[in-house]
């Protein structure tokens, strides 16, 4: 008897969590996940002639994302462009997450160690970049690097150089630019990290004659991984899949790998080359994330 | 004697009385102190507000190019606002931004009460999944996918108008508007609730008259969240957008792409006014908890 | 140099740990806290020294200068007759047992009684011996692979322990480490520290609010309040010759009673006449000080004793608290043992005539 209303409490239960959940649920596989699938199926589609498909199967997408057929004699050989276009993102990507988590670092820690009631106010400082629009700090890091910009002056200026340098459409500008933009998504983590980091067990690393380098090395960073693999997930991610910066900062030619799927929509006329291509970033991010996952479920362990 | 004589050298100090009195304060050992670290972290607030800033004072420069300043101006406001372009997009980043906080807050509101406060239930994980997805999932490759469906509809339907970018936007914000009207629910006390149906209160009496009211701060946190989203958004609308349907984010994308005028300064400036202005009341709205 | 005395030793061999005029003031200027004022403390080699007080008296402050968590604003610290002041942490001979252990939870119970060691920079082979010897010393040999969140709160305790023996300091320190471990486990701990410090000979200091605690386990105990370090001696001097009303009353309990020096003797508010030795001069207004087991209780109108009327009788099972009343309704506790049957044969509203035990009233300065 009990039992019976139990489980029916328990139907209810479900029942009303789907009902209640159902319009964000059609909401998102209208606007969001069911066009994926779309997706997956233009990937083994034949490209029109301008754009669009024919609905004919063919696997020349999947195979033309790694390598190409030599027009003159027909060998089979690496897409070097694709490679190099693969290579710059995931370099770029991995150097933006090394960037932001040497600057990131000492910031979270700064704010962890202020006064509680100060906290919030340099959390909302690190904060309002993040939710201030991509586009306008691209922006402002390319007034700053372009040649006449602010940073070129001030170190002419300052006689350290006689000639601007070329910094904006290089690969250098993407990194700066990702790093500038990302770098709030690597604090935030690492911040609710060290908040949740008992202070007194570096008390007890210098109490065990630690050097401050050693407490950082073998007692902080060891204990705060869930949140330094939580902001390199959450910098590397974004990064992999840029699209505003490296268009903006690194010119038409310095493309990562959202560029170049764009171009396949545009110029490229090659729509089931793009779609595979945003299946293999698409399949990348997912395979990070399930790092993640792991990553943060093992950390709960050693909480 | 293996032990030098520490006996005298104790003797010794002993008889000197401690002298060290007063200490500069900064050569205390301090635990939570790490070298280099304060340091690092005041250059990364300078250098994360420093090109805000250079943005926001070229706004006003009256020269006509970025690089040199040409005195106090605010000529490149008036023909931002003079130029009906920038007028018809700002309008229409307004109204879609309107449209997707209204709708994605009402779906995540009902979702969020659907999977919070119930206990565990089948398929909430899948639920979650889905409403995070568009955090996980790279802009760009939705961006293909919305692309690829809605040019299908198009053909279609022949339908081209502003819908296709509420229905990606109202989409997008979903999560945005979930994760604080979540938070605030998860922190609500259960037991107001029961009090009032111990007050005779009916199930639908005591949504409006005490969990409603009670969630208000989460939703208007979550609503404000996703206007901002939706105000912010490039890469989604740069491949949705049918021809002119340019919103500011994507008008100033073209201009960038070209010529650069301080009229884009002028622009992003006072998006980004209305971003922290929004963000100041999100910041309020959701500390008042505590 | 023979070992004439105590305090011979003392000048030859240098004190485990020393403060001189130690201060220390927390925040500045109107909201300034001293929580420490003008400390001079001698800790013998050897010796088990315990730092007592009520909480916020300043006396996990001194603990933490002393290991060097804190800067003194002013004075100094000693360590084996080093000045240590300017010293971090990780540079001085001392190892704390933390109140809430601060075991690191990313590393294996024989990697935490290891860290200090290793940190050290000793050969991996001693520190694997040493941190065998520890562990067998404490007891936990079987739990040398687990986490510590895998341990029970006192197995907890003993790892902390074990980890702060291991590099051997020559001072101990303890912040009130049996303070989250309930009252049977707590009293096992104590006879094991006990042993432990026996076993090494360390210098403990040792942080607790819990008088018991202090009088049992201690060579010497140091009574602190509002930063000030008010008595310093052997647990028998403390209890039965305590220096001020605040020491008498946090230690053990006491009856106060005011009175003025007359004729030798205290004139109590009574009227009644109670004599004690080494009296101040006449006319001086003191408060004498009796603890409840040294109040005996006798027939009324007896001859020497004071006239006074049970108000109440409270049965603790061995002892019986009879609360009595002074001619002036002064208030006196006395503790009597219960017999056998439970009841003292006195009811409320009886008549008695009361004494204090020989030697047991002490006249308290204020």
């Amino acid at each position: 008897m009990s039992l019976a209303t139990e489980s029916g409490r328990d139907r209810a239960r479900a029942r009303n969590g789907w009902l209640l959940s159902l319009p964000a649920l059609v909401l998102l596989i209208v606007g969001a996940s069911g066009p994926l699938l779309i997706v997956v199926t233009y990937s083994f589609l034949k490209p029109g002639e301008y754009s669009g498909v024919i609905w004919e199967f063919s696997g020349q997408a999947w195979f033309q994302v790694l390598f190409q057929r030599d027009i003159f004699d027909g060998t089979l050989g690496w897409a070097d462009a694709h490679l190099t276009i693969f290579w710059r993102s995931v370099r770029l990507s991995l150097l933006t997450t090394a960037i932001t988590f040497a600057a990131g670092l000492p910031t979270a820690w700064f704010i962890a160690m202020q006064p509680p009631d100060r906290r919030a106010m340099w959390l909302f400082l690190i904060t309002i970049p993040f939710w201030t629009n991509l586009l306008i700090r691209t922006f402002a890091i390319m007034e700053v690097i372009r040649n006449e910009g602010i940073l070129n002056s001030a170190l002419m200026g300052l006689g350290l150089i006689d000639r601007p340098v070329q910094i904006l459409y290089t690969d250098t500008a993407i990194l700066i630019g990702m790093a500038y933009v990302y770098l709030p998504l690597m604090v935030l983590p690492l911040y609710a990290a060290i908040d949740r980091f008992d202070l007194r067990l570096m008390e007890a690393g210098y109490d065990l004659y630690a050097s401050r380098m050693r407490v950082l090395r073998r007692i902080i960073l060891p204990i705060i991984r869930p949140g330094i693999v939580a902001g390199s997930i959450l910098v590397f991610v974004p990064s992999l899949g840029a699209y505003v910066t490296p268009r903006l900062l690194g010119g038409g030619k310095n493309m990562m790998i959202g560029n170049f799927i764009e171009l396949q929509f545009g110029q490229g006329r090659n729509w089931p080359l793009g779609s595979a291509l945003s299946m293999v970033l698409l399949a990348v991010v997912m395979i990070a994330l399930l790092v993640y996952v792991r990553v943060a479920a093992r950390g709960d362990v050693v909480r | 004697m293996a032990v030098p004589d520490a006996g005298t050298a104790a003797a010794d100090r002993a008889g000197a009385p401690a002298r060290r009195v007063a200490r500069r304060p900064g050569r205390a050992f301090s635990v939570t102190r790490l070298p280099g670290f304060g340091l690092v972290a005041v250059t990364v607030f300078v250098l994360l507000y420093a090109p805000i800033a250079t943005l926001i004072v070229y706004s006003f420069n009256d020269a006509p190019t970025i690089s040199v300043w040409g005195g106090f101006s605010l000529r490149w406001y008036a023909d931002a606002w003079a130029n009906q372009q920038v007028k018809d997009a700002a309008l229409r980043s307004l109204l879609i931004a309107s449209f997707a906080a209204a709708i994605s807050t009402t779906v995540a509101t009902m979702a969020a009460l659907g999977t919070t406060r119930r206990g565990r239930f089948p398929g909430q994980t899948f639920i979650y999944v889905m409403i995070n997805q568009p955090l996980m999932v790279p802009e760009i490759v939705t961006a293909v996918a919305l692309l690829i469906f809605f040019a299908a509809i198009k053909v279609a339907t022949g339908y081209q108008g502003l819908g296709y970018l509420i229905l990606a936007h109202s989409a997008f914000c979903v999560p945005f508007a979930y994760l604080p009207i979540r938070a605030r629910l998860e922190s609500m006390d259960l037991s107001l609730e029961t009090a009032a149906a111990d007050l005779y209160a009916t199930p639908w009496q005591t949504f409006r008259r005490v969990t409603l009211p009670l969630m208000a701060p989460g939703i208007a946190a979550g609503a404000m969240l996703a206007f901002v989203i939706s105000l912010d958004d490039v890469i989604i609308t740069e491949f949705v957008k049918s021809a002119g349907q340019d919103t500011l984010p994507t008008y100033m994308l073209g201009k960038l792409r070209r010529a650069i005028t301080p009229e884009v300064n002028a622009i992003s400036t006072a998006l980004l006014g209305l971003t922290v202005l929004l963000l100041t009341a999100f910041f309020l709205l959701t500390r008042k908890r505590g | 140099m023979g070992q004439r005395s105590d305090g011979e030793r003392n000048v030859s061999e240098p004190a485990a740990v020393e403060a001189r005029d130690t201060v220390k003031t927390f925040g500045a200027g109107e909201q300034a806290v001293r929580a420490l004022d003008r400390v001079s403390l001698t800790i013998r080699r050897g010796e088990f020294f315990t730092l007592l007080g009520p909480s916020g008296c300043g006396k996990t402050t001194l603990l933490r200068l002393i290991a060097g968590f804190e800067s003194p604003t002013a004075g100094a610290i000693l360590i084996g007759g080093r000045d240590v002041t300017a010293e971090p942490p990780n540079r001085r001979p001392v190892n704390t047992v933390f109140q809430s252990y601060a075991l690191f939870p990313h590393l294996t119970v024989a990697q935490n009684v290891g860290f200090g060691l290793e940190m050290l920079g000793r050969p991996m082979a001693e520190v694997r011996a040493t941190v065998e010897r520890m562990l067998a010393l404490v007891k936990l040999e079987a739990m040398a692979g687990r986490r510590p969140q895998q341990l029970s709160g006192g197995q907890q305790q003993r790892v902390a322990l074990a980890r702060a023996l291991a590099p051997a300091p020559q001072v101990l320190l303890l912040d009130e480490p049996l303070s989250a471990l309930d009252l049977k486990l707590r009293k096992e701990m104590q006879g094991e520290l006990k042993r432990l410090q026996h076993e090494t000979g360390i210098t403990f200091v040792f942080v607790t609010h819990d008088q018991e605690e202090a009088l049992t386990m201690s060579d010497r105990i140091g009574v602190m309040s509002a930063g000030r370090l008010l008595q310093v001696g052997p647990p028998r001097e403390i209890y039965n010759r305590p220096v001020n009303r605040f020491v008498a009353d946090f230690i053990g309990e006491s009856n106060f009673l005011p009175g003025r020096v007359e004729r030798g003797a205290v004139r109590l508010g009574s009227g009644d006449l109670v004599s004690v030795p080494g009296l101040p001069p006449e006319g001086t207004a003191v408060t004498i000080a009796v603890r409840p087991e040294q109040v005996r209780i006798g027939a009324a109108g007896e001859p020497g004793t004071i006239a006074a009327t049970l108000t109440d009788a409270v049965y603790f099972g061995t002892d019986t608290h009879c609360h009595l009343a002074l001619a002036d309704g002064a208030e006196v506790v006395a503790r009597l043992q219960s017999p056998p049957s439970g009841e003292i044969g006195l009811a409320p509203g009886a008549r008695v005539g009361l004494r204090f035990a020989e030697g047991a009233v002490q006249v308290l300065g204020d």
